[in-house]
């Protein structure tokens, strides 16, 4: 294994509302190596997005809180630094692509301003020498006629290459960690296959690592190495991308596998009859106050008396593999 | 939203330019803009050098023209003192400008400043903003101005000389008593684009809350308050000529656009004219401002197709 860059241990992020305590990450332990790209999976609500804005502390306090726990980057934990201390690590060493290209972008400047921007205040660049360099970063994410989009603003662009502009932004001060939020959900297919490989393709260059965050279970087969699947506020399963869809232990990571449309299976293949894409029955429960036990259990067809009992620890099935369910 | 043809046909051929041309041509796109624009900047300069141009004295009494109508030798005719009243509106055209713009510049600002903090820091503080937004809005303005000049008006004079402290004291009262609007706006716009994704974004990349509220929300919110200053320009002409009118203004002998309105008003029957030309300067002069304004937000906001 080589260094670990983030290592998030036992991170409890709790939103205080009206109704009480929201935990929202509740326990979470992740890690990601240099030069891995890790995705963190799970559907809406599973605590995903929370914990990667945990990791930039873009969560407004209060509400939020950091509740027990430890972000620990290259071994400094980032929880006790200061917003000033974080300005210097954002961008320049962890930065981050958000889901929504098309509102992501400040509509009263150019998109090239807007990357220059990071540069002027993280490398000290001149607004010349930065300018250039914006240049530079579109070119490198693909974006035809650099020289005159540069010029643009964001409005003149479609959603693909909003989400270019914003991965030249998040890259311009060559991070060693991106963050990307759903990056391609806003997006259609072709658009989002194109937007991954760029990822990718960034990623080598760069020799970075990429925290993927994504409900899109395909998304994570192609793009990584590692997988988190989360659930209500928890990780459930941890394996690599081989073993967990070779090897599925929990029952969610089993429902989200086979609820991806399959070109083999569906339709005609099986003598005619069609069959419904299969579904994860329910929602994920309130977690204001989340049941006891296995939070999955509700909707778990396996769960047992023992499930609502105690809660599953995360045990190791394999070389690299956790899981958290007693099955 | 896919850029219109037109649009990226025109990007595509131009040559990259810098922002502030580009703001130019858009505003240059906005025809009456532009001609009040001409139009003010025409205003200021007689205002400015009209004295050496017209050198009549404001303030020389002929009883044997009184209340002439317009002729060659009085273009804007003359007042009940025969005085001629073209060279008293370049006079006094100077100060209702002045006063004008300064008011403004203090009402945006203050306003500016507290919509910008109430925004910001919402809960307690901003709740405290607001309520002495409102208490400002309450307060009887006419009392207000009086206890105001009677208390501050003599060392104000002492310190900054009769016309200096008399503008002072008018630009703080009207400025003081006109930011509310403009705070409202302002905190208003604040609330709604603070929690955008591009603002959260610039935060993921270390932009400190100083750089986003200056960089990346207020230029966002600045639309509606270029109109709002526009009005106030005027607004604070027209507020001038009332304080002047209740002797709580310049002296009479200064021949602000408002003074002379008010003085003219008594003879609207049998002398028109005198009325009619500081009617239309300040007219001319708040019409071309608000033209102005619009042309700038049409023109400081890329969004819009120009």
């Amino acid at each position: 294994m080589s260094e670990i860059l983030l290592d998030i241990r036992d991170l409890r992020t709790w939103f205080k509302t009206d109704d009480g305590m929201v935990r929202a990450v509740d326990g979470v332990s992740m890690s990601i190596s240099k030069g891995e790209t890790l995705a963190v999976v799970g559907e809406s609500g599973c605590g995903k997005s929370v914990t990667a804005r945990s990791v930039l502390k873009l969560i407004d306090m209060p509400p939020g809180r950091f509740e027990s726990g430890a972000i620990l980057w290259r071994g400094r934990d980032l929880i006790p630094l200061s917003m000033e201390e974080m300005d210097g690590i954002r961008a320049r060493e962890i930065a981050m692509v958000f889901q929504e290209p098309m509102t992501s972008l400040n509509p009263v400047y150019t998109v090239g301003k807007q990357i220059a921007e990071s540069l002027m205040i993280h490398e000290k660049l001149s607004e010349k020498a930065a300018t250039e360099q914006a240049v530079e970063m579109l070119r490198l994410v693909q974006i035809p006629d650099a020289e005159r989009r540069v010029n643009d603003y964001p409005h003149q662009f479609s959603g693909g290459m909003r989400q270019r502009v914003m991965i030249a932004i998040a890259l311009a001060c060559k991070p060693q960690l991106l963050i990307a939020d759903e990056p391609t959900t806003a997006l259609d297919v072709t658009i989002q296959a194109q937007i991954l490989e760029l990822l990718s393709d960034m990623k080598d260059r760069f020799g970075m690592s990429i925290m993927l965050i994504t409900h899109a279970m395909g998304v994570v087969a192609e793009n990584a190495q590692r997988v988190v699947v989360m659930y209500a506020g928890k990780v459930v399963e941890e394996a690599s991308v081989d073993e967990l869809f070779g090897n599925p232990r929990h029952p969610y990571t089993q429902g989200l596998i086979r609820s991806i449309p399959r070109v083999d299976v569906a339709g005609h293949a099986r003598g005619g009859v069609r069959q419904r894409l299969e579904q994860i029955p329910g929602t994920v429960p309130n977690l204001l106050n989340p049941p006891p036990g296995c939070r999955f259990a509700a909707r778990c067809k396996f769960a047992t008396e023992a499930c609502t009992a105690a809660e599953p620890a995360l045990r190791t099935v394999a070389p690299d593999h956790k899981v958290a369910c007693i099955l | 939203m896919a850029p219109l043809p037109a649009q990226s046909g025109t990007a595509n051929t131009a040559r990259p330019v810098s922002p502030t041309a580009e703001a130019w041509r858009r505003f240059r796109k906005h025809q009456l803009a532009v001609a009040s624009l001409f139009i003010l900047g025409a205003i200021a300069l007689i205002v400015l050098i009209g004295p050496l141009l017209w050198p009549v004295p404001i303030n020389e009494i002929d009883f044997t023209s009184k209340l002439k109508s317009p002729s060659l030798t009085h273009p804007f005719g003359t007042d009940d003192l025969g005085q001629d009243v073209m060279a008293r509106l370049i006079y006094g055209g100077r100060i209702s400008l002045a006063v004008g713009l300064a008011a403004m510049i203090v009402a945006v600002f203050v306003g500016v400043l507290v919509g910008a903090v109430a925004g910001m820091a919402s809960g307690r503080v901003d709740a405290a903003l607001m309520w002495l937004a409102d208490l400002f809005q309450s307060l009887p303005q006419l009392p207000l101005l009086l206890m105001i000049s009677y208390l501050f008006r003599d060392s104000l004079k002492g310190l900054f000389g009769p016309e200096g402290g008399t503008f002072f004291l008018i630009v703080i009262v009207i400025g003081g008593l006109r930011w509310m609007p403009v705070a409202r706006l302002v905190r208003a716009q604040f609330l709604s684009l603070r929690e955008k994704e591009f603002v959260e974004a610039a935060r993921a990349l270390g932009a400190s809350r100083l750089r986003l509220v200056v960089n990346h929300i207020l230029p966002n919110a600045m639309g509606p308050v270029i109109v709002a200053a526009t009005i106030d320009v005027a607004a604070a002409i027209l507020a001038e000529s009332t304080l002047s009118f209740l002797g709580l203004g310049f002296p009479p002998d200064i021949p602000t656009w408002g003074r002379v309105l008010f003085d003219a008003k008594d003879y609207l029957d049998i002398a028109p004219h005198w009325a009619i030309f500081p009617g239309m300067a300040i007219f001319l002069t708040v019409l071309s401002i608000n033209f102005i304004g619009d042309g700038l937000r049409d023109a400081l906001d890329p969004r819009r197709v120009i």
